[in-house]
């Protein structure tokens, strides 16, 4: 199914939990923030958070800046 | 000597914000809050980039620091808004510095989107500190939408170039009721020991640092320069006189 | 926050005590200092600070040049009308003394409209008694509309408006308020306005922001001195000056220190008010509000006026008469006080230029 993560359309497998997304991307879990559909989703929800097509994802980052 | 600087319910001694942006290693980070003291530091929020594996900064930026998000790459009030909330979801506190930028060429702030975006988040709690343009009407209408602070340009961010608006600045600090913070531009400890005397309440230094041959040693050169200045400040330095005392008086034709 | 709670907060504040610890140590600071506030402000006007006047006086000198350059705007009063129903026990137009009652007629006010304007002056100071009866507004608005033709710069001083009025009046072309306080302290102030509607103190204090709100491009406050303690006056005039430069950052705001003249009635002054005291209080507001205006009116003798142009002021009236329908008419009638600087327009004018100053006779025109 088709959802848009960082603003770019993707595919990803049916039932995809937000966990499995942040891992699929090789992302460590406690360095990213994760925007589900505009909401901001804490940690310990990701894993039952499953995606549907269409969903709206950004995955952040604290990084340096003044 | 007992001089705090209250911001948002805190009580700070250190006078020095720094930004975390431009570092070569994220590992100076701690050394240089380390050797400069300061408590309050700048992040800033950004998509991640799956090509290139970075490091969370907040893992460099010691437990006991205020961590300031930023919401830079916000190109209007709602971004700014949107970035504000995300990042206070996310666990960094309720303070953030807002910083509407719609100009690529000289990265100079939007006054009109940065009151907006004041109005909005000091509405939900947060701390605000804005990053302006030193105007004063549009720091009025910051004090009016609840800003913690105002934090005028010294000059272009990035730029080392120094107080470069310093007769603004001065204005904003004579008449604004907040404390006056002045942000981006300062390239030399001289510079922020120059705010600092003016009576500037902090000064937030990012670039003059992260760019220094030496960062940590840098970073305590500008740990006393503020310090400096702030004492000059406080000492209230003696007048220069810049007339000749012409040899009649203006007065003598009084008679007690 | 109105300025009435601004002077409240003053209500129980020791002046006698805080001048006290005011030392001549301070003082020199403050002459120096970049920017004043209302403590500072009150420190430069203690006993202490009368002691360092010509410090005082370069600094101001020095500032009002800066701010305003070496010119001097001149202008005139015009009395339309001295009917009046208030009391004051200080004003030679007050409601029991006998004197001549007498309003302009249109055709009056355009003769001596004519006659102001051939000495070249286009800014204007028309004032009436209070009487809502014989002054009306309307009758106001109908003498703005003859003057109108003749002056670039309409000031009124007369009874306090609602702000519809003063919206009205600047509509028909008025630009200027002047309105005197006359006792900031409450309780004089009872004491000297026994009866009349000018026994509303709040409702005077409060009209310059009545007039700002509704538009008014300039306002003028003051104290008149001798009436009270003038070192609290002089405070509550420049605290008041400096609320309404804060409130309304777009108006021209500005004081007069004008003090006591001999006057039909015989009120002495309560308090003597020295020239010292004038040049101390103007130097201190100068020196607290650099862009403030200060307004020195024919009150003030001539010789005395001469040196004042150096110290802080910006406003000088000139060619001055306090008859109404004095400049075309009888000019023995009795005035609202007695002139001390007789000198006409012209006559200024030299004054100033032999000091190197220029007089401006026009600063402002409404397009």
């Amino acid at each position: 199914m088709k959802i848009i993560l960082n603003g770019k359309e993707e595919q990803v497998e049916e039932r995809t939990t937000v966990a499995g997304l942040v891992k699929l991307k090789g992302f460590a879990p406690g360095t990213v923030i994760v925007e589900y559909n505009n909401e901001l989703v804490k940690q310990e929800n990701w894993d039952a958070t499953v995606l549907k097509s269409d969903d709206r994802l950004e995955i952040l980052r604290f990084v340096g800046g003044g | 000597m007992n001089d705090v600087l209250k911001i948002g319910g805190q009580e700070l001694n250190n006078r020095l914000f720094l930004g975390t942006g431009k570092f070569s290693s994220n590992k100076y980070i701690p050394e240089v809050v380390r050797i400069s003291g300061v408590q309050v530091v700048t992040v800033a929020l950004r998509r991640v980039d799956p090509e290139y594996e970075e490091e969370n900064i907040a893992a460099f930026v010691p437990q006991d620091c205020v961590l300031m998000p930023n919401t830079s790459g916000a190109r209007n009030a709602q971004e700014a808004v949107r970035i504000a909330r995300l990042a206070r979801a996310a666990g960094c506190g309720n303070w953030v510095k807002i910083e509407v930028i719609t100009d690529n060429r000289y990265l100079l702030p939007d006054n009109d989107e940065t009151v907006k975006a004041t109005e909005i988040l000091a509405g939900e709690g947060f701390v605000v500190l804005p990053y302006m343009s030193p105007d004063l009407a549009a720091a009025k209408k910051l004090v009016a939408a609840g800003a913690a602070a105002v934090m005028p340009l010294g000059a272009p961010i990035g730029s080392n170039r120094g107080l470069k608006t310093k007769e603004l600045v001065r204005i904003l600090i004579d008449e604004i009721p907040l404390p006056v913070i002045v942000d981006a531009g300062i390239g030399r400890p001289s510079e922020a020991a120059e705010a600092m005397e003016m009576g500037a309440a902090a000064v937030l230094v990012n670039t003059a640092i992260a760019t220094a041959g030496d960062p940590v040693a840098m970073a305590g050169a500008f740990s006393l320069a503020v310090k400096a200045g702030r004492m000059a400040y406080l000492a209230e330095p003696g007048e220069t006189v810049e007339y000749a005392r012409a040899s009649s008086p203006l007065t003598g034709f009084l008679r007690d | 926050m109105s300025f009435y709670e601004v002077y409240k907060n003053f209500n129980s504040f020791d002046f006698e005590d805080f001048f006290k610890r005011v030392t001549g140590e301070r003082v020199k600071k403050l002459i120096t200092k970049n920017r004043l506030n209302g403590f500072d402000y009150l420190a430069l006007l203690s006993p202490a600070a009368g002691k360092h006047l010509e410090e005082m006086a370069w600094r101001a000198r020095r500032l009002t040049v800066q701010h305003f350059g070496r010119v001097m705007m001149l202008y005139t009063p015009l009395y339309l009308s001295n009917f009046c129903v208030n009391h004051c026990v200080y004003c030679g137009f007050q409601v029991k003394n006998r004197l001549e009652r007498k309003k302009l007629t249109p055709l009056e006010v355009e003769r001596e409209a004519r006659i102001i304007a051939s000495t070249g002056l286009k800014h204007i100071l028309i004032l009436t008694g209070e009487s809502r009866r014989e002054s009306p507004v309307s009758y106001i608005r109908a003498c703005v509309e003859i003057l109108k033709k003749y002056f670039t710069s309409i000031s009124i001083e007369i009874y306090p408006l609602e702000e519809e009025e003063y919206a009205e009046l600047i509509a028909t072309g008025v630009d200027g308020l002047t309105i005197y306080q006359e006792a900031y302290d409450e309780n004089i102030y009872a004491r000297l306005h026994p009866a009349g509607p000018k026994r509303n103190y709040r409702f005077r204090l409060e009209a310059p922001e009545r007039a700002c709100r509704a538009g008014m491009r300039a306002v003028n406050v003051g104290a008149l001195l001798g009436l009270h303690d003038w070192r609290s006056e002089a405070f509550f005039t420049g605290l008041h000056a400096n609320y309404l430069q804060d409130t309304f950052p777009e108006a021209e705001v500005s004081i007069s220190p004008p003090r006591m003249r001999p006057h039909l009635g015989g009120f002495q002054p309560e308090v003597e008010v020295g020239d010292k005291n004038l040049v101390q209080y103007m130097l201190a507001f100068r020196l607290y509000m650099p862009r403030g205006g200060i307004t020195v009116s024919t009150r003030e003798p001539a010789w005395l006026r001469d040196h004042l142009v150096k110290l802080g002021a910006t406003r000088m009236s000139a060619g001055s008469c306090t008859v109404v329908g004095g400049r075309s008419g009888n000019e023995h009638d009795d005035g609202q006080f007695e002139i001390s600087d007789e000198r006409s327009v012209a006559e200024m004018a030299r004054m100033l230029y032999g000091q190197g100053y220029q007089p401006v006779y026009k600063d402002w025109q409404m397009i």
